[in-house]
């Protein structure tokens, strides 16, 4: 039955939900949760900006406008006031005139002038009033006067119609003219209603009156009637209007061309294309009458100004009105800054609108890389996951194996081989685990533990694992029967403590890895591992070799007869030759003998000196620097010829670092290569050991002191044990069935050990032939450190809730084995019934998946009366302070497929865990 | 027959049984964990997969004979053989189990009429095949011999 925690699965679930809330709690910015605006907002932006050019446009027209108007104004008044004067002179002509007449005509006695006179007179001085046509005086006539009148000039006074005038109070007949209006001569001008309210007002105010405009008879221009009041006497200096129209002798008139005047005046300045003036009459300010320009005419009417004109008449108000001739021309400076201004806010408006959208953009890759990048983790992990489960998936399998193989009563041949299949099962395992090390290197998250370990033993089960390889290849590589393998050895140093601590696996690795190599690259010759301490690495010269064999510790079986061992071969690193280490040894034991002061050692970690030599193929010098580089190997015939990747070396030098040491090599090719690296342990109290389990096969130390003689035929094997007699050990490289049954026949072995010899196979071979009886202790192993298990749940009750019979029955059977009081339920329910409180279980093993009720289902019932419970006992405390604890039976889920959502389910409704049962 | 013989037989047969795959390391543990205290814990548990597979298998007949098949019910009744099966360690009506799981998953009845078949070939094969190796155990206590231990490196 497989039992399986999941711990780790849950932890790793946990760490990506923690990548997935950071993924959704970043990235919510302001531009993120209002990006369903950003098509409204550029829209707004647009009109905004189309309403502010819109405005500059319109406030720009209306400046033009503004100096548009005051152009107009100023060139209106200038026009306004030119005619004016123009008009002003022509006044004070006829005003000159009127002086004339009144001096001559009426303070002379006789008259001076007559119509000859006045005619010539007005004729010749007519340059100076261009713009009348003509002038002329009508005398005042009382009624009472008008036959002496007539009689006088020997004509009638007519009226305007050419017919003799009517009767009337008086009459104003013409009596002088000029000549280009003679025609009027003798005409009333008092007959005409216009005429005689201009006369009686101008006799009045004694200053210049004028008619409302009228076409001329001549030119039919436009044009107005001046009047002028001539008086017979001085006036006093204030006259009154009685006065004034008592004085009155006559009256003097002209026709002003008002037509002509404007059109010289207009002649004379510059723009006067660009403006349409007009001349009115106000008198009448609902009816204004034209006296200049065209009512009708084109024109824009938007701009118009009106100057006031002054001709001197107080009844008469006239106005000038100009306009532009043709409408403002649209401004186009305006209207293109109002354009590029618009296009600008436009390409802002795109260049904020874009840089928006790609923030968006990027937000949302990001987020997208964010969601890859977890599931990329999640991959990550599941990927971790399966690296961690499915060795663990073979080593569950494996666990079995190795178990079952030393179950039974074995003969030492069967022992020693099974002892080496487990051996290298374990080694198996390990090798496992370093694949996942692998990864974990790479990923820089190699921990190292601190265990206490035997090295001793290390080295032995390295050995064996690579005893056997290096047999198989001994015997394919080559016929000859002198060479034909590696020899094997590994030599520890008696400074060397029996366990220190440190990182039994990683260690187990690094010696593997090289060893290994070795093994690989090595078809004669030696393999030799020595361990000692770094501070003992001196040899001590000069030193005579008594005695080889040390009797005083196992290791004594590996290294005896060492002066023989030296098998022919040269080593790359002479320092490390068997004749130095023959120095070393007897040197260790003369230091050993004495005593040595490892007092103040203990408080300080352990320098081992560990050196691989071989009498391998060497490293070519060109690559030798390179050995350590990952995935190198010499040259691709290295890999056809001996396999691997070419990675162990590299691991190797990252765990030898991390355990604080430093590894060199010297290689000659065709020599050989020794590897060489030191490490750091901490040095282990006796009370960490004992109470670790001790998982590695222990070397029984009931052999110290006995003494044994090695025999071997050929220099640099051991072959024939011989030991106190009259047990008798054949070492044997290979040996068939047959062959041992001849050598039993002879009586020759009570055992044969197989060679190369390993201490823990000595020792086991020992047990057999001495009858130490070691009582299947390995058997006891079986189902994964029963022993500490049996411990565990020895008399307890343990409740078993599964609807499938089969399956209850064998889990409960499996529990049994381990002396646990087992009681079975098929539901819910029943289970429910049974941990009614007070309840005795020790654990409860639920099925998940159940009929009426589910494992779920039943547990929460059961969680809610101990939360009752234990409140209530919490409350009454007082009374009954002695009883501590709580309620809590751990209820255990077992599944067939636990996946994390089952787990987590399972903390969920408050289960303690989660069992994998097949 | 001679014990010896018989027990070389139970051997052999026991072997075959593994070599075929008609059962797994499962098994061998069960045989584990029968011992002096419980001597009858193999014989025990697979009469009970016996007598709750042939309930499952009746089951599952009447079900999928339904007009209307609920596959939630097909799945439950194969998640329960599948559990049974497991735990005796029947290996081939695990892994047949296994495939009509998935086939209950698709919704899919031709499959599944067919897995049924399968199912219950392979439960007809294993069962006789288990009871020739039981009643095989049964002669040999009979006859006054212990039953072997099997070791097998699987």
């Amino acid at each position: 039955m497989v039992l399986k925690l999941q711990q780790s699965h849950h932890h790793q679930s946990v760490a990506v939900k923690g990548n997935e809330q950071m993924g959704t709690k970043r990235g919510y910015t302001f531009i993120q949760s209002n990006r369903d605006w950003l098509p409204k907002l550029i829209l707004l932006w647009v009109m905004v900006m189309g309403f502010i050019s819109t405005w500059i446009y319109k406030k720009m027209d209306a400046d033009n406008n503004v100096r548009r108007e005051e152009v107009l104004s100023s060139m209106c008044d200038q026009r306004a006031r030119m005619l004016q004067d123009q008009f002003s002179v022509s006044v004070n002509h006829v005003h000159a005139l009127a002086l004339l007449v009144a001096t001559f005509h009426y303070y002379k006695n006789p008259s001076a002038i007559d119509q000859e006179t006045f005619a010539e007179y007005t004729a010749r001085a007519a340059f100076e009033r261009p713009l009348l046509s003509g002038v002329a005086y009508a005398e005042r006539v009382v009624h009472s006067g008008r036959e002496k009148f007539e009689k006088q000039h020997g004509w009638t006074i007519k009226a305007m119609q050419r017919e003799p005038s009517r009767l009337r109070d008086e009459y104003a007949p013409l009596i002088f003219s000029q000549e280009t209006i003679s025609y009027i001569e003798s005409l009333d001008m008092m007959s005409g209603e216009e005429d005689r309210e201009n006369i009686v007002r101008a006799r009045a105010t004694g200053k210049a009156v004028l008619t409302s405009p009228f076409r001329l008879l001549g030119s039919h221009h436009l044009g107005v009637v001046l009047t002028f009041p001539v008086y017979k006497s001085k006036l006093p200096p204030k006259p009154t209007m009685e006065e004034r129209i008592v004085a009155t002798a006559g009256y003097l008139g002209g026709a002003i061309d008002v037509e002509s005047l404007v059109e010289n005046l207009l002649g004379q300045l510059a723009g006067n294309q660009a403006i349409l003036v007009n001349v009115y009459d106000i008198t009448n300010s609902s009816d204004p009458l034209v006296m200049y320009g065209h009512q009708n005419q084109d024109g824009d009417w938007a701009v118009v100004h009106e100057s006031k004109l002054d001709f001197g008449d107080p009844f008469r108000k006239h106005q000038m009105i100009c306009r532009y001739h043709q409408k403002a021309p649209t401004s186009w400076t305006a209207l293109t800054n109002v354009f590029l201004f618009f296009v600008i806010c436009l390409l802002v408006g795109y260049i904020l609108y874009g840089a928006v959208i790609h923030i968006v953009k990027v937000e949302d890759d990001f987020r997208e890389m964010q969601e890859l990048k977890v599931r990329a983790e999640a991959a990550d992990v599941a990927k971790s996951q399966f690296l961690a489960t499915v060795p663990h998936e073979i080593r569950t399998p494996m666990n079995g194996m190795l178990a079952l193989l030393l179950d039974t009563d074995l003969s030492s041949t069967q022992r020693g081989y099974a002892q080496t299949a487990q051996v290298c099962g374990k080694a198996l395992i390990t090798l496992i685990n370093e694949v996942i090390d692998r990864a974990k290197i790479e990923a820089g998250k190699l921990e190292l533990e601190t265990v206490p370990f035997n090295i001793r033993s290390i080295f032995d089960n390295v050995l064996s694992l690579f005893s056997e390889k290096s047999r198989n290849k001994g015997v394919e590589v080559s016929r000859d029967k002198t060479n034909r393998k590696p020899s094997l050895a590994v030599f520890v140093s008696d400074k060397v403590p029996e366990m220190v601590m440190g990182d039994l696996g990683r260690f187990r690795q690094i010696i593997t890895n090289l060893v290994g190599n070795s093994v690989k690259f090595t078809e004669r010759g030696h393999i030799f591992v020595k361990v000692h301490l770094a501070e003992s690495t001196q040899p001590v010269a000069d030193t005579k070799v008594e005695t080889c064999l040390n009797g005083g510790s196992d290791e004594g079986l590996l290294i005896s007869s060492a002066c023989q061992f030296k098998t022919g071969y040269e080593a790359a690193d002479e320092r490390n030759s068997w004749d130095s280490f023959r120095h070393l040894v007897v040197d260790e034991e003369l230091r050993y003998d004495a005593p040595v002061n490892t007092i103040d050692e203990a408080s300080r970690g352990i320098t081992l000196m560990v050196s691989v030599e071989d009498t391998g193929i060497g490293i070519p010098l060109i690559v030798q620097d390179r050995v350590f580089t990952p995935f190198m190997q010499a040259d691709s015939s290295t890999s056809r010829n001996y396999g691997g990747t070419g990675i162990g070396l590299s691991i190797t030098k990252c765990l030898v670092e991390l355990m604080g040491g430093h590894i060199s090599f010297i290689s000659r090719p065709q020599v050989g290569s020794t590897f060489s690296f030191t490490t750091v342990f901490k040095r282990c109290n006796k009370a960490s050991y004992n109470d670790t389990k001790k998982s590695i096969v222990e070397l029984p130390s009931g052999f110290k002191g006995l003494k044994a003689i090695v025999v071997d035929g050929k220099p640099g094997k051991q072959n024939g044990h011989v030991f106190k007699l009259p047990k008798v050990i054949l070492l044997a490289k290979n040996i068939t069935n047959v062959e041992l049954e001849k050598a039993k026949a002879a009586g020759f072995a009570d055992t044969v050990i197989m060679k190369p010899m390993r201490a823990s196979m000595a020792a086991a071979c020992l047990q057999q032939v001495l009858g130490i009886g070691k009582k299947r202790q390995a058997g006891k192993d079986m189902l994964n450190g029963s022993p500490v298990l049996h411990g565990l749940l020895c008399g307890k009750k343990i409740l078993v809730v599964d609807d499938n019979m089969a399956h209850q029955r064998v889990f409960a059977g499996a529990l049994k084995k381990f002396g646990a009081a087992v009681e079975c339920r098929e539901s819910g329910k029943a289970a429910l019934k049974l941990l009614q409180l007070p309840c005795c279980f020790y654990a409860c093993f639920m099925d998940i998946q159940m009929p009426e009720m589910d494992g779920f289902e039943a547990t929460h019932p059961i969680r809610m009366m101990e939360s009752k419970a234990n409140e209530q006992m919490n409350g009454g405390m007082d009374e009954d302070s002695g009883r501590k604890g709580e309620w809590h039976v751990p209820i255990l889920a077992m599944t067939a497929d636990v996946i994390h959502a089952t787990y987590d389910e399972c903390l969920k409704c408050r289960m303690d865990g989660c069992v994998e049962a097949l | 027959m001679e014990v010896g013989q018989m027990q070389r037989r139970l051997v052999d047969y026991t072997k075959s049984l593994f070599m075929e795959g008609f059962l797994d390391a499962q098994f061998l543990q069960l045989q584990q964990l029968q011992d002096e205290s419980n001597p009858d814990f193999v014989v025990e548990v697979v009469s009970l997969f016996f007598d709750d597979s042939e309930k499952l298998l009746n089951d599952l007949t009447m079900a999928l004979d339904q007009p209307n098949v609920d596959f939630k019910k097909v799945d439950a009744h194969v998640h329960q053989l599948k559990g049974s099966s497991s735990s005796i360690g029947a290996q081939r009506v695990k892994n047949a189990c296994i495939a009509f799981r998935s086939f209950c998953e698709e919704q899919n009845i031709d499959a599944t009429l067919r897995c049924l078949q399968q199912v219950k070939q392979e439960y007809y094969l294993v069962k006789n095949k288990l009871e020739t190796m039981l009643r095989l155990e049964q002669q040999i206590v009979a006859a006054g011999g212990s039953i072997p231990m099997i070791e097998l490196g699987f």
